[in-house]
């Protein structure tokens, strides 16, 4: 017998978050065997990091926030180390910890994520109650520091800095939020998008200094670049993440602004995997190398590692851009790249904004729709060519009339 | 495993696949008690003046949508994939990604989906027993 085919594999994954879980459950789909270690710096099990916008706002609990089952590390027979790594030495295959000692792997998977992004802002150091909004800890952090008096000045009008002010909202006495940018969510709303969701969000309190930026802070007032001042009693930095890279570098690993990974989600160092926000892999649509910073993603990627690292040759080549965010009651959902022909459909307060190209659909806004984006976003994905489809029914309405009689009869006449 | 499938050539297009999965969902004892409420089923009819069908959860082999909960709400518990409506924060995350359009949220905003009536007290999926054409079946297919 070959003493290979019985050695069991020792798995290493340096984070603890989607990625990390889809890579845990990728790799038991695969070996039941090999042992799992996962190296954690937050001291929690897996947590839904998008839900402490929801646990401010008393939508969810910190129980409930749990990403698994209490008992899933146990039935993945996997073993937690709550703590920092700091190093990786890809030619002994050894990871190095801050308190406990060295992990050697077979095959690694660096599922790093990502950090708040903090500008050296002149007189950020003078500010005294300051937060990011990234962690539990930090949404914990922040309700601490909260009265129903607070005044919050929020730098950032992104997902992140959005949602914070929408979780904080009702606990709060006034939220201001500025951002260079001269809309609300540019990175996924369009400026007519953008100004309904912007319209939104004042209507329930919120106030905005657009196109403008914060030059210095003195203490409780930051001074903008366009002149104005503004007091505040506590500040809420979300202006941006930055992908954590530092290890896979030290690595020898290929990085740019994520690390570099291939449809396999492998980066050049062998047995080295990188899924999540950490990585930097490839864009279905544009077919460039980009982080693509959402949840399923994180997982998608982390499976696929996982699958990978247990001997698997899977890829995971349907990377897009996709969000469902809701704001006060009026959801925005966004999917792949506002590029080709626009088809728009403007029905009692909601939104639709459809872009085709080259007989594709290429991506879209829906605000405040009651639709089935989902069948939108599976065009996308699956490049579906919309010259096989009744294209006329589908843009006023994402249903599956729209496919033809033998299509239907597989999707929902067979198993899929 | 079985499943729900639907034949489109049968369909009258009724919706009353829609009112029996409401009724067995909805933990009323009489289904007179549903007239005049909107109602949140988990089953919906698509079509035009020509073709009608039911669509609801395909419970797909490898679902979307339990990988991109971003709330860890869906799993496939065996074969069949079920919400925590205790864990959805109803995002529609779910909705963006099922390529059948098969969830919808309830009337609290949680989102909901066909569970084959395997909680309920239907104990059988409630839209096949209900199809006066057998336009809606529960069996076993090509697996």
């Amino acid at each position: 017998m070959n003493s290979e085919v019985n050695k069991v594999k020792h798995y290493v994954i340096i984070g603890n978050c989607v990625a990390a879980v889809g890579c845990i459950e990728g790799i038991r789909s695969k070996d039941s065997e090999g042992e799992i270690t996962v190296i954690s710096a937050e001291k929690r099990p897996a947590y839904c990091r998008p839900l402490i916008s929801y646990y401010l706002e008393g939508m969810t609990d910190i129980e409930k926030m749990s990403y698994r089952p209490a008992d899933f590390y146990d039935r993945m027979k996997c073993r937690v180390v709550y703590d920092t790594a700091t190093d990786i030495d890809s030619k002994h295959k050894k990871i190095h910890t801050e308190n406990s000692g060295e992990f050697a792997y077979d095959s690694l998977c660096i599922a790093t994520g990502s950090s708040a992004f903090v500008p050296p802002f002149e007189g950020l150091e003078t500010v005294k109650k300051k937060f990011c909004f990234m962690t539990l800890d930090d949404a914990l952090a922040l309700e601490n520091a909260l009265t129903d008096k607070t005044r919050v000045f929020i730098v950032g009008a992104g997902l992140i800095g959005l949602k914070c002010a929408e979780g904080i909202a009702q606990r709060v006495g006034k939220i201001t939020v500025c951002d260079m940018a001269d809309r609300v969510l540019s990175s996924i709303l369009d400026e007519s998008c953008a100004s309904v969701m912007q319209k939104q969000l004042e209507e329930n309190g919120i106030d905005f200094m657009l196109g403008d930026s914060v030059e210095r802070f003195d203490k409780n007032k930051a001074f903008m670049k366009n002149g104005d001042e503004i007091e505040f009693d506590i500040l809420v930095l979300a202006v941006g993440v930055r992908a954590r890279t530092a290890l896979a570098c030290k690595a020898g690993c290929r990085t740019d602004r994520g690390i570099i990974i291939d449809k396999y989600m492998k980066t050049d160092i062998p047995d080295i995997f990188a899924a999540g926000d950490c990585a930097q892999g490839d864009d279905m649509l544009s077919g460039e190398k980009r982080i693509i910073a959402i949840m399923p993603n994180a997982y998608f990627q982390g499976f696929t590692a996982g699958e990978n690292m247990a001997g698997a040759y899977e890829a995971f080549d349907k990377a897009i851009a996709m969000n469902s965010i809701g704001f006060f009651g009026l959801n925005v959902m966004t999917a792949g790249k506002y590029d080709g022909e626009k088809y728009v459909q403007l029905d009692n307060g909601s939104v639709k904004q459809l872009y085709i190209k080259d007989g594709y659909l290429n991506g879209f806004i829906i605000i405040g729709g009651k639709e089935r984006a989902g069948i939108y976003t599976n065009f996308i994905r699956e490049r579906i060519p919309l010259d096989t489809v009744d294209f006329e029914t589908l843009k006023r309405v994402a249903s599956n009339i729209a496919f033809s009689n033998e299509t239907r009869r597989k999707k929902f006449g067979g198993v899929v | 495993m079985k499943r729900i499938f639907v034949n489109e050539d049968w369909c009258l297009g009724c919706h009353l696949c829609e009112y029996n999965c409401a009724f067995a969902n909805s933990g009323l004892t009489d289904m007179t008690d549903l007239k005049g409420k909107r109602i949140y089923p988990r089953i919906h009819i698509e079509g035009n003046d020509r073709i009608s069908f039911a669509v609801s959860c395909r419970h797909c082999t490898d679902p979307i949508c339990v990988k991109s909960c971003i709330a860890g709400a869906i799993s496939k518990d065996g074969e069949v994939v079920k919400i925590d409506k205790e864990k959805c924060v109803g995002c529609l995350t779910c909705v963006l990604v099922c390529p059948y359009g098969a969830l919808a949220p309830n009337e609290n905003g949680v989102m909901q989906k066909c569970e084959l009536c395997l909680e309920n007290s239907c104990g059988e999926p409630a839209c096949v027993s209900g199809c006066p054409n057998r336009a809606i079946v529960y069996e076993q297919r090509g697996e």
